[in-house]
């Protein structure tokens, strides 16, 4: 009993200590006066390869979701004769859930995972050690342009998703099935409020973005720099991402849409 | 007067002085009380069996972990009372060749060469182009500069992490290894560049390695240490020739001794009768 217990108090203290060590690795990195002329560059470069790159997944998904969402929509919509507030369905769906969510997950498989399998690498081959010892502050360097990138990319990413899902969902209902396009867009615009939608759909982009980049970055810093600890790692950026960001979304929504 | 003179010149100027060196991983005693010396403007090499703490020792010095209990004095600086900045600055003035070389994969010979000065220095490109074809002429690697690292043999990549390290002309690099799993040709290529470098640049090397022979020939001074402790000290000649068993089975590569052959286990004979696996 008393052996269980001590183990539970010691998982909770690695927990603990897991959460200080990120949070002060994320302070480390971010706080302080940057040099815009080398940091600019770097900044870009990590832009082009986890927002840039991540386009053809965002585009394609998008696109697919968006046409499932109207196709499911419009099969139950049409029983009760509504099918002409498939629009007004699809917009908010996407931009207040399917959106941000979607994007996340995506981007935490394509760019989480590749950034923490890049630091790790890196870290493995010793070319961070080799930063430090040439005097540069691999956190500076290498962290915080990836954390940036990623808190920028994402929510970019959501609004183009978002685009993208309505063309597709445009494309399904009214060239496929017939819904009168007029009533198509003036049922979305209707029902979609700039605020309480969109910009709430934009917020919560914003703190998935913290959260995926966070993980993924520290991962790979974090990692036991093997092949195995890579890949472990990288795992963990997946799973970890995918449990916080449909954790965030519950309290979001719960914060953001709950009238209780 | 003339023995206060005397005593001066005999005082010999260090550029690196561990004292009282204290350091466990776990519960695993790495340094127990070690005193370390490295003269300036000399080649001084720490030897040891494998996992004894070789490196460990230069990543203390270079501030990367840090000591349970002792002084680390870098050009007067105690490392482990440095800030985070005064950290980053002061190794600027020393260099590390890794085993692996760790070059950035992502660039050429010449980018990773040039690094450290687009980094650290305000330098016209024209200056920079003109210092990083000079270190790559002092490796032999000029020919090279368009290559990436994977395109690099073991022995290349050494010698372009090596011009690299000496791009800020530093005070002091510390080699870890390097003429692990190096043909002979590329040995004797690294060994005469440690001591050319060593000599024309006016550095203090600090080499850890295995391979006694060679590093005793270009080293000034040796260090043997085992299970914490310095165990031998002194020139190469004075090490071979010493009177603890450790040492010299260590130096003349005796596979029996204090460190013995077979790993601790029962009886040959009773293991054999015994029958189990």
């Amino acid at each position: 009993m008393i052996a269980r217990l001590r183990m539970i108090g010691r998982s909770g203290l690695n927990v603990l200590q897991v959460f200080g060590r990120s949070g002060a690795f994320v302070a480390q990195s971010l706080i302080g006066v940057p040099n815009l002329k080398r940091a600019l560059p770097l900044f870009i470069r990590q832009l082009y390869a986890v927002g840039v790159l991540s386009l053809p997944i965002i585009v394609v998904s998008g696109l697919f979701i968006g046409m499932v969402l109207s196709l499911q929509g419009y099969t139950i919509l049409v029983d009760y004769g509504s099918e002409q507030a498939v629009g007004q369905m699809l917009a908010l769906s996407l931009v207040r859930e399917l959106g941000p969510v979607v994007t996340a997950l995506l981007f935490a498989g394509r760019a989480g995972s590749s950034l923490t399998a890049e630091i790790g690498l890196m870290k493995a081959t010793e070319q961070i050690t080799s930063l430090e010892m040439l005097g540069i502050d691999p956190l500076r360097y290498v962290i915080a342009p990836r954390l940036l990138a990623g808190f920028f990319a994402m929510p970019l990413l959501v609004m183009i998703f978002n685009v993208v899902g309505v063309w597709g969902g445009y494309l399904v209902a009214v060239d496929w099935l017939g819904v009168y396009d007029g009533s198509f867009w003036s049922n979305m615009q209707n029902s979609t409020d700039f605020y309480s939608d969109v910009m709430n759909g934009v917020i919560k982009s914003i703190v998935f973005a913290f959260a995926v980049s966070w993980i993924a970055v520290f991962q790979g810093f974090d990692s036991v720099p093997t092949s195995e600890g890579i890949g472990r790692a990288t795992t963990k950026t997946v799973v970890y991402s995918s449990l916080a960001v449909l954790g965030l979304d519950f309290i979001l929504t719960a914060v953001m849409f709950g009238d209780f | 007067m003339r023995k206060r003179k005397d005593d001066m010149a005999d005082q010999v100027d260090n550029i690196v002085e561990v004292r009282g060196l204290s350091f466990m991983r776990g519960d695993r005693v790495i340094f127990e009380n070690a005193s370390f010396d490295f003269p300036r403007g000399k080649i001084t090499a720490i030897m040891g069996p494998s996992g004894t703490g070789k490196t460990t020792l230069l990543r203390l010095i270079s501030g990367q972990i840090k000591p349970d209990a002792g002084t680390i004095l870098v050009n007067g600086q105690n490392v482990p009372e440095l800030t985070r900045n005064e950290l980053y600055e002061m190794r600027r003035t020393m260099g590390m060749l890794f085993q692996s070389g760790a070059l950035f994969t992502d660039r050429t010979v010449y980018e990773n060469v040039a690094f450290p000065l687009r980094e650290h220095t305000n330098l016209p490109e024209a200056m920079i182009r003109d210092i990083v074809l000079m270190k790559l002429q002092a490796v032999g690697l000029r020919g090279a500069r368009n290559l990436m690292p994977s395109e690099l043999s073991g022995g290349m990549t050494r010698r372009a992490a090596l011009a690299r390290t000496i791009a800020l002309d530093p005070d002091m690099i510390m080699y870890d290894e390097p003429f692990a799993g190096q043909d002979p040709i590329a040995m004797g290529v690294l060994m005469e560049l440690i001591k050319l470098l060593n000599q024309a640049l006016s550095l203090t090397s600090l080499v850890v390695s295995h391979d006694i022979h060679e590093t005793a020939s270009i080293a000034d001074k040796l260090y043997v240490i085992s299970e914490g402790k310095v165990i031998g000290e002194g020139a190469p000649k004075e090490l071979m020739n010493s009177e603890s068993p450790l040492v010299r089975q260590f130096m003349q590569g005796l596979p029996d001794g204090p460190v013995p052959f077979h790993y601790p286990a029962q009886d040959f004979e009773d293991d054999m009768l015994g029958g189990e696996s």
